[in-house]
């Protein structure tokens, strides 16, 4: 047999059809649903008097558009979220498929859910209408973003119809000096490659630096896939990997656990399997980074300064000087002399129970700077509790943040979690796209720890000088 | 989803490289749960100002674009968010077809789902369709997908590749959603055998 990647394996054992030109079905394990980029599709369903295929794979929790204040349940939520969330309720008790609505502790961000009720496994597809599903990768399990018209398609046939991407790997070699995380792993992959780097390709990451990281730290690295461009990031599964999924509600139990874990150790990618791409980075030369403009390749160490379009050559001169207007800042300026107003922590990037950890190992017994507004969002209602119980939650109040319920929140604000024009924010989410946190604001994304950190002082922070 | 053979129509110019789909559709109008009435809002952060006045240096907004049914864009346009709502607005708008350098990988398959046809170009060629289309409405770019050409208003003629399956579904109108269930006998073959080797899935 030929050499293969991981992605290959995957591929392969999903294939349910293959047509002569290529274009193959891909067989879909999970298909998780969300409240905006599923109305359509149910209606499609609907109007065709179609059926769900596998509503025993398919598993929907609203997130996006859902206050993350404690009075949600109680009326905070305004009439078109209202709307959706009511049509996802109903949709999901119409076709039979799981659901976690608002007021179950389980609800959270779809992709923080997923793996922290077991759906998510090793080797299996997983799509979504959202591209971050890409987190999912972390697990092994070949997971991607798709619209509307194929939300529709997967609850229809369980297929997507698709064209094999060629396999790309990004290899982080050696240990990560301290002050660096997960975070500023996958942020100076896409500062390296930039956000096109990876179209057309599907990512594996690995590596020693890779292998080091927690499996939380891992579905950081995966979420942010997509913001390189790729279709999907994916991450062999080892010991950390059966261990996360262990005991999860979902996960396989007795005599099955024994035959997943048997494949599951089969799939890694062989020694000598061709890759079309390799990027190498050496996880000492990665600092702790922050963006500084409005596209997630914007990327530098926090001991920089903010660069001029001079620097750039071709299209992103243009774009630079756009970026670095929009952000208002001045070429030159260090980044760690920039002043925020405000603090995100959350998102399906970093809003898992390590992320809060390591933003609260710096703000023990610290306050935020005075003016500051910030706020933690957990990324699920278990994550929430659980954060409460290891008395985080206590950290973070006394610090002077908001201790929120679970949601997408401020990551794309389509909540009233929102900036104002001309306010800047240091977040943990994946986008720094223009008006991505609210119309006119301003975003750096950086790891929860630097967030923190940037709390405490009020400015861009190199975490290292608080630890 | 409506057919698309060819195309005579206005080119909309638009260099920028790296437009999102937060730019093409902002997130507020997400919470619809239809599909049609997202064209007043292309684009939007970009073309009304807070007041929800029309900016009126931004193309889509000067006289001789506001019937454009093509865009040329700038490189890796439509990356960031999944939202389909980013072809719908461009469809509910009037624009059929983008031409640009690339695209991100979801908005790419999204447009054909929607009977939008994106165009992959090398970026000189690109330049040439970008400069022809800042001569505003008196320049058409004609588009033959049966042909996979472009034809410059000065007649200069570029030839693009696209995917075979996906050009017979947008020449011929077809729901994909039909043509994969006609293949479920595959389906349930391999549904059944994939439950026998991996029964905990
Ligand atoms: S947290 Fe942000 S990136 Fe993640 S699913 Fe929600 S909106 Fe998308």
């Amino acid at each position: 047999m030929s050499p293969k990647t991981l992605y290959d394996k995957i591929w392969d054992a999903h294939l349910a059809h293959e047509a002569e030109d290529g274009t193959c079905l891909l067989y879909i394990d999970r298909h998780l649903v969300h409240e905006v980029t599923s109305p359509q599709a149910f209606e499609g369903l609907r109007m065709t008097n179609r059926a769900v295929r596998a509503p025993d794979k398919t598993i929907a929790v609203p997130d996006h558009n859902v206050p993350t204040t404690p009075d949600r349940v109680s009326g905070g939520m305004n009439e078109e979220s209202r709307i959706q969330v009511e049509a996802l309720d109903k949709n999901a008790k119409d076709f039979g498929i799981h659901y976690y609505p608002v007021s179950d502790v389980r609800q959270g961000i779809v992709h923080i859910v997923g793996p922290e009720q077991g759906w998510t496994l090793p080797g299996m597809t997983v799509v979504c209408g959202d591209s971050h599903t890409a987190t999912h990768g972390a697990f092994g399990a070949l997971a991607h973003g798709i619209g509307t018209s194929e939300v529709e398609h997967v609850l229809a046939t369980q297929t997507l119809i698709q064209k094999k991407s060629k396999n790309m790997k990004v290899e982080i070699t050696g240990k990560l000096r301290p002050g660096v995380t997960a975070k500023d792993i996958t942020l100076s992959v896409i500062g390296k490659t930039g956000t096109a780097g990876g179209t057309s390709y599907v990512i594996e990451y690995c590596g020693q630096a890779i292998r080091d990281l927690s499996m939380e730290g891992r579905m950081t690295v995966c979420n942010m896939a997509i913001e390189g461009g790729a279709r999907a990031g994916l991450i062999a599964p080892d010991e950390k990997t059966y261990k996360y999924v262990q005991g999860r509600p979902h996960a396989p139990k007795a005599a099955q656990w024994q035959a997943a874990l048997n494949w599951w150790k089969t799939l890694y990618s062989d020694d000598d399997a061709h890759w079309d791409k390799v990027v190498t980075i050496r996880g000492e030369d990665i600092a702790p980074v922050v963006t500084w403009g409005t596209s997630p390749e914007d990327v530098l160490p926090i001991t920089g300064t903010v660069p001029a379009p001079e620097d750039f050559e071709g299209g992103k001169v243009e774009a630079a000087k756009r970026s670095l207007d929009y952000m208002g800042l001045t070429p030159g300026t260090p980044l760690s002399e920039v002043k925020i107003d405000t603090v995100f922590i959350g998102s399906c990037t970093n809003g898992r129970i390590e992320d809060l950890r390591a933003a609260a190992a710096i703000l023990k017994g610290k306050k935020i700077k005075d003016g500051l507004r910030a706020m933690v969002v957990p990324g699920s209602g278990l994550v929430r509790l659980q954060a409460e119980e290891e008395g985080l939650a206590d950290i973070f109040k006394e610090a002077g943040f908001e201790w929120r319920l679970a949601g997408c929140s401020m990551c794309l604000a389509m909540n009233p979690d929102q900036l104002s024009p001309g306010e800047r924010c240091a977040a943990t989410s994946n986008r720094n796209f223009e008006g991505r946190q609210g119309r006119g604001g301003r975003t750096h994304l950086m790891s929860p720890a630097m967030a923190a950190a940037a709390a405490v002082t009020g400015h861009l922070t190199d975490v290292r000088d608080l630890m | 989803m409506e057919k698309f053979t060819t195309l005579s129509g206005i080119a909309a110019p638009l260099p920028l490289i790296n437009v999102d789909t937060d730019m093409i559709i902002p997130k507020q109008f997400l919470k619809t749960i239809k599909r049609s009435g997202l064209g007043v809002n292309l684009f939007d952060e970009m073309r009304y100002d807070d007041d929800g006045n029309e900016i009126k240096d931004f193309v889509l907004n000067k006289p001789a674009y506001r019937n454009a049914e093509i865009l040329v864009a700038g490189d890796n346009f439509g990356c960031g968010s999944s939202r389909e709502h980013a072809p719908w607005a461009l469809l509910d708008f009037g624009i059929r077809c983008v031409i640009g350098p690339s695209y991100a990988d979801i908005f790419y398959n999204n447009c054909f789902k929607n009977g939008i046809l994106p165009i992959v170009l090398p970026q000189e060629q690109v330049d040439v369709l970008m400069k022809d289309a800042e001569k505003g409405a008196n320049a058409r770019i004609e588009v033959d997908l049966a042909a996979q050409t472009v034809t410059s208003s000065d007649g200069e003629v570029f030839s693009f590749d696209v995917d075979g399956f996906k050009k017979h579904c947008l020449l011929n109108g077809l729901d994909d959603i039909g043509l994969t269930m006609e293949k479920a006998a595959s389906i349930d073959a391999f549904e059944q055998q994939a439950s026998a080797a991996r029964p905990w899935v």
